[in-house]
């Protein structure tokens, strides 16, 4: 089952941040507060584009004790599958939304005694709110932020003045300076928590740096999401309800289920929380395993399958719904 | 008599000497000092340039493991007269160390139990801890009527050693404190208990 009290809320403010940013505030369509949220929460969007019906998962960046409203901020994305273009493009001051309950999937660990945050370009949203907790809370932090050019980057100016340079600290592509990671990881106190947001590589490439100088895996995070990549047509067969819905290149089978209206269980939508593991009953071609939940073995047994990012090679698959 | 199959009962996984360790820092108690020297034996002295030994005998100071654990040649060695001394300087250099330094703890339940607590208050999450138990399968008990805490205890029931009471001992364990969950077991008949059984030489 899917635990999602939907809240209707309007956008109230939209402004450009950056070169392809813009930050979106919605508050409550009928009034009254919003729940209160923790740093590194996300929403699900729900943009009824047109006849399409898209949902993305997007951080929170706002205040975590704001209760009057939230704000997300969304890089415009070349090739978008529909959601950014949206957002950025059609969406007016005034229109009305869908927003899911906040979930965090990317908290930071309370018994940490210094945390260390590292962001890659737009993967600085769910770092504001963080900070606006750690502050709050009296917590040792520093900010590690790698940007194309520092008018690509949203907020580094704004957060090295509220927290201070020594505290946050901007690294720019374009001016051949990239953060440090070695150094940095070489030489924090025991019980530092390590942070990253950004692309895949740089995930992998500090990740895989914090586990060559001996940082145990319970100290580390990470948050990615994931828009399900496009493919190929292919077809799911239902094993329980006996039913057959295609699914289009640039559809995934979760949002090919939710089309046809079936209620499949999901929260992030992005591959990383698991609640979308769906048991594959036969597939006539190879799973296209693309989320970052499962286990390699589990993704070699071909019995489980996200269906919120992964596809099949084949022409159909028979799913245990 | 023992109440079993309980969840929070500690599982040690071993020490275990990984590679990518910056130093290593062992924390060991009387026959726990075997744990290094298996692991000597197993991968090698190589990591011993970049380890730190602590070491507090208890029950095994006949058997001289101090002399040998003195003799691998780690980077510090340091003989603790008791176990709260040890887990003094414990605190103190974890106090000074970093990210990439790995902890070691072995010896008896109760003695990892108390290190694991030192190691917490520092931010270190117990599932990053190397652990072994080693030698008597004596516990440490939390009376849960009283929260008076008896070591070594090897019977089940057993008297408190603060109120008295014959306390049942679970393996319903707290890792806060380190401590298994002792409850009265005669509390509507007192006097009613059955003879203590030796169940953790």
């Amino acid at each position: 089952m899917t635990i999602n009290t939907e809240m209707k809320v309007r956008v109230t403010e939209i402004r450009q941040v950056a070169d392809k940013v813009k930050r979106f505030r919605f508050e409550r369509a009928g009034g009254g507060p919003m729940p209160v949220f923790s740093g590194g929460a996300h929403v699900i969007v729900s943009m009824r584009d047109g006849k399409a019906l898209r949902r993305n998962p997007y951080s929170l960046m706002s205040s975590p004790e704001d209760t009057k409203g939230y704000e997300i901020s969304v890089l415009r994305v070349e090739n978008s599958r529909g959601g950014s273009a949206f957002l950025h493009e059609k969406l007016k001051e005034g229109d009305e939304l869908v927003l899911s309950q906040p979930v965090n999937l990317f908290p930071f660990d309370q018994r940490g005694k210094k945390h260390i945050m590292m962001a890659g370009g737009i993967g600085i949203t769910p770092f504001i709110a963080m900070m606006e907790q750690m502050e709050r809370g009296g917590k040792a932090f520093e900010l590690y932020y790698a940007v194309r050019t520092r008018s690509h980057g949203a907020y580094w100016k704004e957060l090295q003045q509220r927290y201070g340079a020594h505290r946050v600290k901007i690294y720019c592509d374009a001016e051949k300076l990239f953060i440090p990671v070695g150094k940095i990881l070489a030489n924090q106190p025991l019980g530092t928590h390590l942070y990253v947001c950004g692309p895949a590589g740089m995930i992998n490439g500090v990740l895989g740096k914090a586990s060559e100088l001996g940082w145990p895996r319970q100290n580390l995070h990470a948050e990615e999401f994931l828009a399900p990549p496009p493919g190929k047509a292919f077809q799911v067969r239902l094993a329980k309800s006996n039913r057959a819905i295609d699914v289009a290149p640039h559809q995934s089978i979760l949002e090919a289920l939710e089309a046809n209206g079936v209620d499949a269980p999901y929260l992030c939508r992005g591959g990383a929380c698991g609640q979308c593991e769906t048991g594959v009953v036969s597939c006539d071609g190879g799973l296209e395993h693309n989320d970052h939940f499962l286990e390699p073995d589990e993704k070699a047994s071909g019995k489980k399958i996200m269906i919120c990012v992964s596809r099949i090679t084949g022409n159909a698959v028979t799913l245990d719904l | 008599m023992l109440v079993a199959g309980i969840k929070s009962r500690p599982v040690y996984g071993g020490l275990n000497i990984d590679r990518h360790a910056m130093r290593h820092l062992f924390a060991l108690e009387g026959e726990g000092a075997l744990a290094v020297l298996d692991q000597v034996k197993a991968v090698g002295p190589d990591f011993l340039k970049h380890a730190d030994i602590l070491y507090a005998a208890s029950g095994s100071k006949d058997q001289e493991h101090d002399r040998k654990l003195a003799a691998l040649g780690a980077d510090t060695f340091w003989l603790a007269p008791t176990i709260p001394v040890l887990l003094n300087r414990l605190n103190v250099m974890l106090g000074q160390a970093h990210m990439g330094a790995h902890i070691h703890l072995a010896g008896t339940e109760g003695f990892i139990g108390q290190a694991q607590q030192v190691a917490m208050n520092h931010g270190v999450d117990p599932a990053s801890l190397h652990t072994e138990h080693r030698g008597s399968t004596a516990r440490r008990v939390q009376c849960v009527h009283c929260k008076g805490i008896t070591d070594n205890v090897t019977t089940s029931p057993y008297a408190c050693s603060a109120c008295g009471l014959s306390l049942l001992v679970r393996d319903h364990y707290s890792r806060r404190l380190g401590a298994f969950q002792g409850v009265c077991i005669d509390a509507e008949e007192p006097g009613s208990a059955p003879k203590p059984e030796e169940l953790f030489p």
